[in-house]
Formats: structure tokens, sequence, C-alpha cells
């Protein structure tokens, strides 16, 4: 097995970027201009979180890979983010609740992880939490007025929702590398935020009148790597494609 | 700025002698320097020019999102595409200072938006030219936003205060923006063939209508004159587009790449370099409508904004409920 450690951060590090890219892909066509500095904002956070993440899972590696390295030179198969991050952005309000049930674990993945034994991870997690914090508070607010605006408004967000429910399961699965890291007080086990998670959730959907799902079916194969959708593909072909195609080049 | 071609009022500059007593103490308090701020009184085409020009502006700001947003998406490198999303983020910023400039002066933004979208309103010529390469990133921010910021930088000195203030902080960030488009043309100068061949091209690309963007001549001009008048204009476009020759001709030989214009020499009695004028006629067709990518610029922000009404009306709806609900309870 790859080193857990490493793992791990790749999946934390592939999970900021992946959305930050999703998000960008707004950039100079949201519903209203402050929803375009607001989105653009989220997107910059999350960049900065991939450079710490990815930064350190190449030192970490000790094979020469950086940050920019690890986005741009690796292929599907190797990228490690739950398919949540990966689907794509539809409507602003598919975008929103995405951004919804992604901040909500993300805050508390992280709040976990400020207490990490590894220090560097904490280091990480300490400033992050405090872009998270506005993250899940902006999201959950939008989530609620659209979800308890319009009655269109409360249609879209209803069938994002059934939409993206299947993906948010994934989140909270426990394998060997989460079992390696929580032994070592590294990192949370992800069922254990389930719950809490649970809580936030619920809430929100209440206020916003939304109907949560029966169903907690969760589509797995995002953060093993095994079977992402076919959108990551799509979205690495465009991103990667200037280090692709001009490999001697630096930027 | 971004403002091309703005109308006055026409009628020419009229002396102080022939101004009733509130246009004369109006002119009096501009001549000694003085600031107009919203609630004074001013002249209805001094209204109605500024308008005009900070609207062209907050709008040229809005669908100048749009070619660099074209390479967000596959920015090169995390640092490159977190430095442009900043970038094009502080455009939005820019656009929202300006609107509210604007709405001091008693129109709405919905109002300006609806103008921009029905094309009755303009942006600035520039945005409707390609963004082709990764280059072109760096000649928008060497180019567009110097060309923008030799305008920008007298207009903080403008008579009228919500503009002025509004070009102070403007001003601070399009700097730091050309600093980056140079930073990116420097390391595609000095980067493999490939690289220079694009830096170039990209040049070639944005050079004249970057020269466009201040506009033909205007040292005959009445709309000029009386916006020079009253401070909403400062230099002539002639004397700008100068200026900016005379900074960029050394950078980009600095670069090691070369001007598109055979005609290009220094002239060592004025001190300036001579230039050749850019087709004007390609102007006036941009401005008509038919410039490489009009068409689609205006499709996508009226895209946005349609596919945009559910969201807003759902969020207004929103906020309509809560109000409602804490006045009952009140």
């Amino acid at each position: 097995m790859t080193d857990p450690l490493f793992e791990y951060l790749c999946r934390m590090g592939d999970n900021t970027l992946v959305l930050s890219h999703r998000v960008s892909e707004w950039c100079g066509v949201a519903p209203v201009l402050e929803e375009d500095i607001a989105l653009a904002n989220t997107a910059l956070d999350l960049i900065g979180q991939t450079q710490l993440w990815l930064g350190l899972a190449g030192e970490i590696e000790g094979k020469g890979r950086d940050a920019d390295t690890l986005a741009f030179r690796r292929d599907v198969w190797d990228f490690r983010n739950v398919l949540l991050a990966e689907q794509p952005n539809g409507d602003f309000g598919q975008t929103m609740m995405r951004q919804y049930l992604f901040d909500a674990w993300h805050l508390l993945q992280l709040k976990a992880l400020k207490g990490s034994s590894n220090a560097q991870i904490s280091a990480i997690a300490e400033k992050a939490v405090k872009e998270v914090t506005y993250h899940v508070e902006r999201s959950g607010d939008t989530v609620i007025g659209l979800g308890d605006g319009t009655e269109e408004s409360h249609q879209r967000m209803q069938k994002a929702l059934d939409r993206l429910w299947p993906y948010v399961g994934e989140l909270f699965v426990s394998d060997a590398v989460d079992q390696a890291l929580s032994a070592k007080g590294i990192a949370p086990e992800p069922t254990s935020l389930r719950e809490e998670y649970d809580t936030a959730v619920n809430a929100v959907l209440a206020e916003a009148t939304l109907t949560r799902p029966d169903s907690d079916f969760a589509h797995q194969g995002g953060k093993t790597g095994v079977r992402h959708t076919e959108h990551l593909g799509h979205m690495l072909t465009e991103m990667q494609w200037l280090q692709r195609a001009y490999p001697d080049a630096t930027w | 700025m971004y403002a091309q071609m703005i109308k006055s009022t026409g009628e020419g500059v009229k002396s102080l002698e022939d101004m009733d007593p509130d246009e004369r103490a109006f002119q009096e308090r501009i001549n000694a320097g003085g600031k107009i701020e919203p609630k004074d009184w001013m002249p209805d085409g001094y209204r109605k020019t500024l308008i005009r020009q900070i609207g062209q502006h907050a709008h040229s700001e809005i669908v100048g999102q749009l070619p660099e947003g074209n390479w967000i998406t596959r920015a090169p490198t995390l640092e490159r595409k977190a430095i442009l999303l900043a970038k094009v983020q502080d455009e939005a910023g820019h656009g929202l200072y300006l609107y509210c400039a604007a709405e001091t002066l008693g129109v709405s933004r919905d109002q300006l938006t609806r103008d921009l979208l029905s094309g009755k309103m303009k942006y600035s010529s520039i945005f409707n030219y390609p963004t082709l390469t990764w280059a072109d990133m760096g000649a928008v921010g060497w180019l567009v936003d110097g060309a923008a910021i030799m305008n920008q930088v007298p207009l903080q000195r403008t008579s009228y205060g919500p503009y002025a203030r509004a070009m102070v902080r403007i001003c601070k960030e399009e700097s730091f923006h050309q600093r980056q488009g140079y930073d990116i043309m420097m390391k595609m100068a000095q980067g493999t063939e490939a690289q220079r061949k694009m830096a170039q091209d990209a040049l070639n690309r944005f050079w004249y209508p970057s020269l466009m963007m201040f506009g033909p001549s205007d040292a005959e001009s009445v709309h000029s004159a009386q916006s020079m008048a009253w401070k909403i204009k400062v230099n002539t476009n002639d004397e700008l587009r100068q200026k900016f020759v005379d900074q960029t001709v050394p950078q980009a030989h600095y670069l090691g790449l070369t001007v598109p214009d055979d005609d290009l020499k220094f002239n060592e009695e004025t001190g300036h370099w001579d230039f050749s004028q850019p087709d004007w006629n390609e102007f006036f067709d941009v401005l008509k409508g038919n410039g490489p990518c009009n068409v689609e610029r205006l499709e996508a922000r009226n895209k946005a904004w349609d596919d945009g009404r559910w969201v807003r009306e759902g969020l207004l709806a929103h906020a309509a409920k809560k109000k409602a609900t804490h006045l009952a309870a009140e």
C-alpha cells in the first residue's frame, strides 16, 4: 500500500483542487455581481488550501513532486477527491448545494484536524478552518434563501439536493487509510463525524423547507481513486492542458 | 478608464459670463480644484455625461471579466490560477464601486445593466478581442491594464468626488494587475521557443487594439472640450496614447519582443516615439458591434443575467419573508 499519510494528504488536496476548479468555472457569469465576488473568494481559499495540502503530500512522498506536479501531471486514477467535488456545476442551485454539502463536512473535518498529532497538518487545518467557517455560513444561508424563496427556487434546490445526496455518504466511509491515520491520532475516523454532520445539515434543510432524501445510498470510488465519474477526465483535460502540451516550459 | 467616445452636451463650452449664477458657481468651484458631491447642484449635462462615462467604465469591468475568465480553468500553475482569479475578482469589485458611484447620480444599477444587455450602452472596444493563448493573459495585463492606468491615474483628481475616490482605489489594484501581466510576459519571453512565439503573437494581436483604447484623436471634439472644462476628462486622447507608447516601447524591447509597427522610431527632437495610428475603420466596426467577439460577449452577459433570474428572485422573496416574520414578531 502507498504511504497512508501521502494518500490522505492527496485526498484533502484533491478535494480542494477539484472543487476550486469547479467553482472557478463560474467566473464572470454568476447571477449577480456580489455572487461573482463571493464565488471567486471561495475558489481562491480552496486553491490556497490545495497548495498547502498537495505541497505537504509531495514533501512526505519525497520524490521531488511539488503541488503543481501533483495537480497537473497525474491522471484520473491517481486523483483521490470524493465524487461529490467533481460533480458538474449544473445551475447555481446545484453549485451552492454541492458547496454546502461539502462545506458542512469540510468544517468538521478541519476542526478535528486542528487536534492532529501531526504538527504540519494541524497548522494547515488551523488556517483553513477560518476560511471554511465562512464558506459554510455563506453556502448554508444561500441554500436556506433559495430553498425558502420562490416556488421555482424551492423546486430547483430540492432537485439539486436529490441529485447530489447519493454523493454525501462517501465523505463518511472509512477505509484502511483512515484507520491507519486515526490509530496514530493524525486524522479523525470519518464515521465519527456523521452524527454532527446530520444535525447541522438537517437544521439547514429544515429552515430551507427542503426534504432530505429517504435513501442514504452512497456512490463510492472517488477517495480511493478506484472509480471516478466521467466528469473528472474532462476537467483534467482542460486544467492540465498547458502543462501537458508544453512539458518543458515553466510558467 | 475604459470609456471611449463619450458624448457630452455637444454644445461647446460656455464662458463664465454666459452662465447663470448656479452654473457659474459650479464651474468656479471646479476651476478652483474643488470636488462636486452627490447632493450638490450640478448642470444636467454634467450629470448625464458622467452617468455615460462611469456607466461605460463599469460595464467594461464587467464584460472585461470574460476574456480573462476564458483562461482561469486553463491556467498553467496553481499560483497563476489564483493570481488570475484574484484579478478578475478585483474587476468585479471595480464594477461594483463604479455602479455605486453612478448610483449617486440618480441612476440604478439595474437600469445600467439593462442598458448594457440591450446594447444601448457600450463597453470598451478592447474586450471584443479574443484571448487565444496563455500569453494573452500577459498581454492583457501589461497592455490593456497599462492603457487603462494611463487614463485612470489623472481621473483620481476628477471633479466628481465619488468617481475620484473610486478611482483611487481602482488605481492601486490596476497597477498590481499590470505588474502581474508583465511578469507573465517575462516568463514567456525568457521561456522556450514556443513560449516566445506565443508572447510575440500576443503583442502582435493586442498592440493596435490597445492603442485604440484611448479613442480617436479628440483634439477638435466639442464633447471632449466640455468634459475637460468639467474636469471629468483630464488629458486628450492623443496625449495619453503618446504617453502609453513612450512607456511601453522600452518595456517591449526589454522583453526582446518586436512592436508590430515598421514606422516606430524614437524622435530625438520631440523626445517621444513616433508610431503608426491604428486602423480607425476597424475601431468603428468594433463599436458598431462587428468586433471579433461582440456577439459572444453580449450573449454571455445576457445568458448569465437570464439564468440568474430565479436566483435573484428567490433570494429577494426569502428576504421579504424574513422581514415579514420579523415585523410580525415585533
